[in-house]
């Protein structure tokens, strides 16, 4: 954190909503294959406010997580090209050079990832990793470095840091090393932290520690989180809106409340409903018919049409991502007409009354 | 009369009395007690749940109900019959009987063979009829599973995820087992497709009459499918019982802490305020802590949790529990 920037943040929040801190406007990235070139991602539109949780939500293969490396410019190497803006803070990303963008990864936006073992390196202790964090980015001595990554690592709730920040990392449990990417990431203060299934490789006890931290890291510290999940529930429990995406595509953009109670896309209604905590039990899953269409072939227009059981004429046409007011983004158009269930329909089925009465 | 001597239920496909499965670690200086004293009886026709977080020993469970490991001690018994005390050929064919199913359906089909021969294979170890014969309860499997005939001839790599392990679970099912124990079974299948596996789970079993073991670390999959549900720490079961209780009136302070800690795809206004928040994590099954393995963690531990094991008791009828204070009134936060 230095040049004055916490200041600078706080105002920011304070007006939070006037000026998103992540603005992605019609980003999509295509790649090289011995089959042609490839559209991963396309027409992706979404903000993101200073302080705000945002989860990114879908399935194996529809671009959440290349959405979130693209953001960092961190492109794997058969990356052909990108369209569209990424402005962070006013700036856009996709027109950096790369020592621009290597001043504000780890600085200003940092994150982590599913498996905490592959990020950090097994010969270096976990305190000489995090220390080296902030000595690239800022002008700090190795005392102090020391002392700010001991302060870090008893804020992301290590025991005992003092003996800690001299392990190497296969000497931490699992839900200890994450402890530790985490507390690298946040060591130079960013305004945006990138989390891509942070907690999918822990356990449900550990799993339920880490995003406590992370929400209460983001609340303290004003810093974004954009947390990229396949899971509803990690969702609902971490963050206050929620972007679905679908077959490369944003498909709904809602607050979690909202699109759990009301969602407005077949699909996230669709997801909804499969999971087996609102289904009765041992009674039938409701599920999506198909599959996601290949990215290879994917169909023009509605590219759920083919799975959608309220597909229709008019559904071969291009999807826009419209605005279904109160600040909810839909990319269906027949969202206005379909009274579509979401995690409380059927009304009180023994699993959600159950669950409200704990 | 200790749950480690009882008789085996007359309707029990398999009884377990006092598993203990033991490893050596690589410099073969420690034992890891992977399961260690473990009790209890699959129902036929049932499906019997078991919840653990890794390390418990769940897998490993699992593995020795199909004798892919031996036990260390203890007994392993399929319709009151001990497997290991059966000639060589007599458990080659008595164990068609028992099959196991894994998380990956990738790991478990040859990349190289169509998926008709993958399916053909367990018929030809098995030497059942003749090859018009074994094609014909091939492609019944498949279809069973809901596979168009045209999947045949198709190879691994041409399936999604969820038609891998349809494919896995119809090879199984060739057999005609009585038991399949399904380890992880839909851990790796997308969310929007998980309903439809689980679903032929269920239409399978209730068309052939199967039993399952269902072992997961998804409260939401083992509640939604299993009748009963054993819930695994540190190699042992701490609470064992008819779903809908365990689900709705846990007695074990590990059971309370897993459902509180389990992320709901719920709106806020109908999430629970306060959640149990484990302290630290599974300590190492190499040198688990004395008395209660749990009390490291507890949040309710007192000074005889350290110094005595607690029994494995019925508290409730069906309703098994290893903890001192689960019969204290407002223990558990129901």
């Amino acid at each position: 954190m230095g040049e004055g920037q916490p200041a600078q943040r706080k105002s920011e929040v304070a007006r939070e909503g006037a000026r998103p801190l992540l603005s992605v406007r019609g980003l999509g990235i295509r790649f090289k294959t011995t089959q042609g070139i490839w559209q991963a991602t396309r027409r992706i539109d979404f903000d993101i406010a200073p302080g705000e949780r945002v989860g990114i939500v879908g399935e194996s293969g529809c671009g959440k997580t290349i959405t979130g490396l693209s953001i960092l410019r961190l492109l794997p190497g058969n990356f052909a090209g990108l369209d569209g803006k990424i402005l962070f803070d006013g700036v856009d990303l996709a027109s950096c050079s790369p020592r621009q963008m290597r001043a504000i990864r780890g600085k200003r936006i940092a994150m982590i990832f599913q498996e905490p073992m592959s990020a950090l390196d097994p010969v270096f202790t976990v305190g000489h990793q995090i220390a080296e964090t902030l000595r690239v980015h800022s002008n700090v001595g190795e005392e102090e470095a020391r002392a700010r990554t001991l302060e870090m690592l008893r804020r992301v709730g290590i025991a005992s840091p003092e003996r800690r920040i001299d392990d190497y990392p296969h000497q931490l449990s699992g839900g200890m090393r994450q402890r530790v990417m985490i507390a690298a990431s946040l060591i130079c203060g960013p305004q945006l932290l990138i989390a891509d299934e942070p907690t999918t490789a822990l356990d449900v006890t550990v799993q339920a520690q880490i995003l406590e931290l992370l929400r209460d890291i983001s609340e303290t510290s004003k810093t974004a989180l954009m947390l990229i999940t396949h899971d509803l529930g990690v969702v609902a429990e971490t963050c206050t809106r929620m972007i679905t995406m679908y077959a490369g595509e944003v498909i709904e953009d809602a607050t979690v409340d909202e699109a759990l109670v009301r969602p407005l896309h077949p699909y996230t209604s669709g997801l909804l409903r499969s999971l087996p905590h609102l289904s009765p039990r041992h009674g039938r899953l409701p599920s999506i018919p198909g599959r996601v269409p290949s990215i290879a072939e994917m169909p023009a227009g509605c590219r759920f049409r083919a799975r959608c059981a309220h597909a229709t004429k008019g559904c071969e046409a291009e999807q826009k991502l419209q605005d279904a007011g109160g600040g909810r983004k839909v990319r269906c158009w027949r969202f206005a007409e379909l009274n579509l269930p979401g995690a409380l329909h059927p009304p009180d089925t023994s699993a959600s009354a159950r669950v409200a009465r704990q | 009369m200790t749950a480690a001597t009882a008789e085996p239920r007359r309707d029990a496909i398999v009884s377990v009395r006092d598993l203990q499965v033991r490893f050596q670690t690589s410099d073969r200086r420690a034992t890891v007690k992977a399961v260690d004293g473990v009790n209890f009886d699959v129902r036929r026709g049932e499906t019997f749940g078991i919840i653990g977080e890794s390390g418990s020993g769940k897998t490993t469970i699992g593995r020795a109900l199909v004798f892919l490991l031996n036990p260390s001690a203890g007994a392993v018994l399929h319709d009151g019959i001990d497997p290991t005390a059966l000639s060589r050929r007599q458990f080659q064919s008595h164990r068609r009987d028992y099959q196991i199913i894994f998380q990956d359906p990738n790991a478990a089909l040859n990349p190289r063979m169509t998926i008709l021969a993958s399916v053909l294979e367990p018929l030809q170890l098995a030497g059942v009829g003749n090859s018009a014969e074994r094609e014909r309860l091939a492609r019944e499997a498949l279809e069973r599973v809901g596979l168009p005939q045209e999947f045949g001839e198709r190879y691994p790599h041409q399936l999604s995820g969820g038609q891998k392990q349809r494919v896995v679970i119809a090879r199984a099912l060739t057999l005609k087992p009585k038991l399949i124990v399904c380890d992880e079974v839909v851990a790796a299948l997308d969310m929007s497709i998980r309903g439809d596996v689980l679903n032929l789970f269920a239409d399978l079993q209730r068309d052939l009459g199967l039993t399952y073991v269902f072992i997961t670390h998804d409260l939401a999959v083992v509640s939604h499918i299993s009748e009963r549900v054993a819930v695994m720490y540190l190699g042992q079961f701490v609470e064992l019982g008819p779903t809908e209780e365990v689900a709705e009136r846990p007695l074990h302070p590990y059971t309370i802490a897993l459902l509180s800690a389990e992320p709901r795809p719920l709106p806020s206004s109908m999430r629970q305020e306060s959640r149990i928040v484990l302290q630290g994590e599974v300590p190492s099954p190499i040198d688990p802590p004395s008395g209660c393995r749990f009390r490291t963690r507890c949040p309710h531990a007192q000074p005889l949790c350290t110094e005595r094991v607690p029994e494995w008791r019925e508290l409730k009828p069906d309703h098994w529990v290893a903890c001192h204070f689960a019969d204290r009134p407002n223990f558990s936060n129901n």
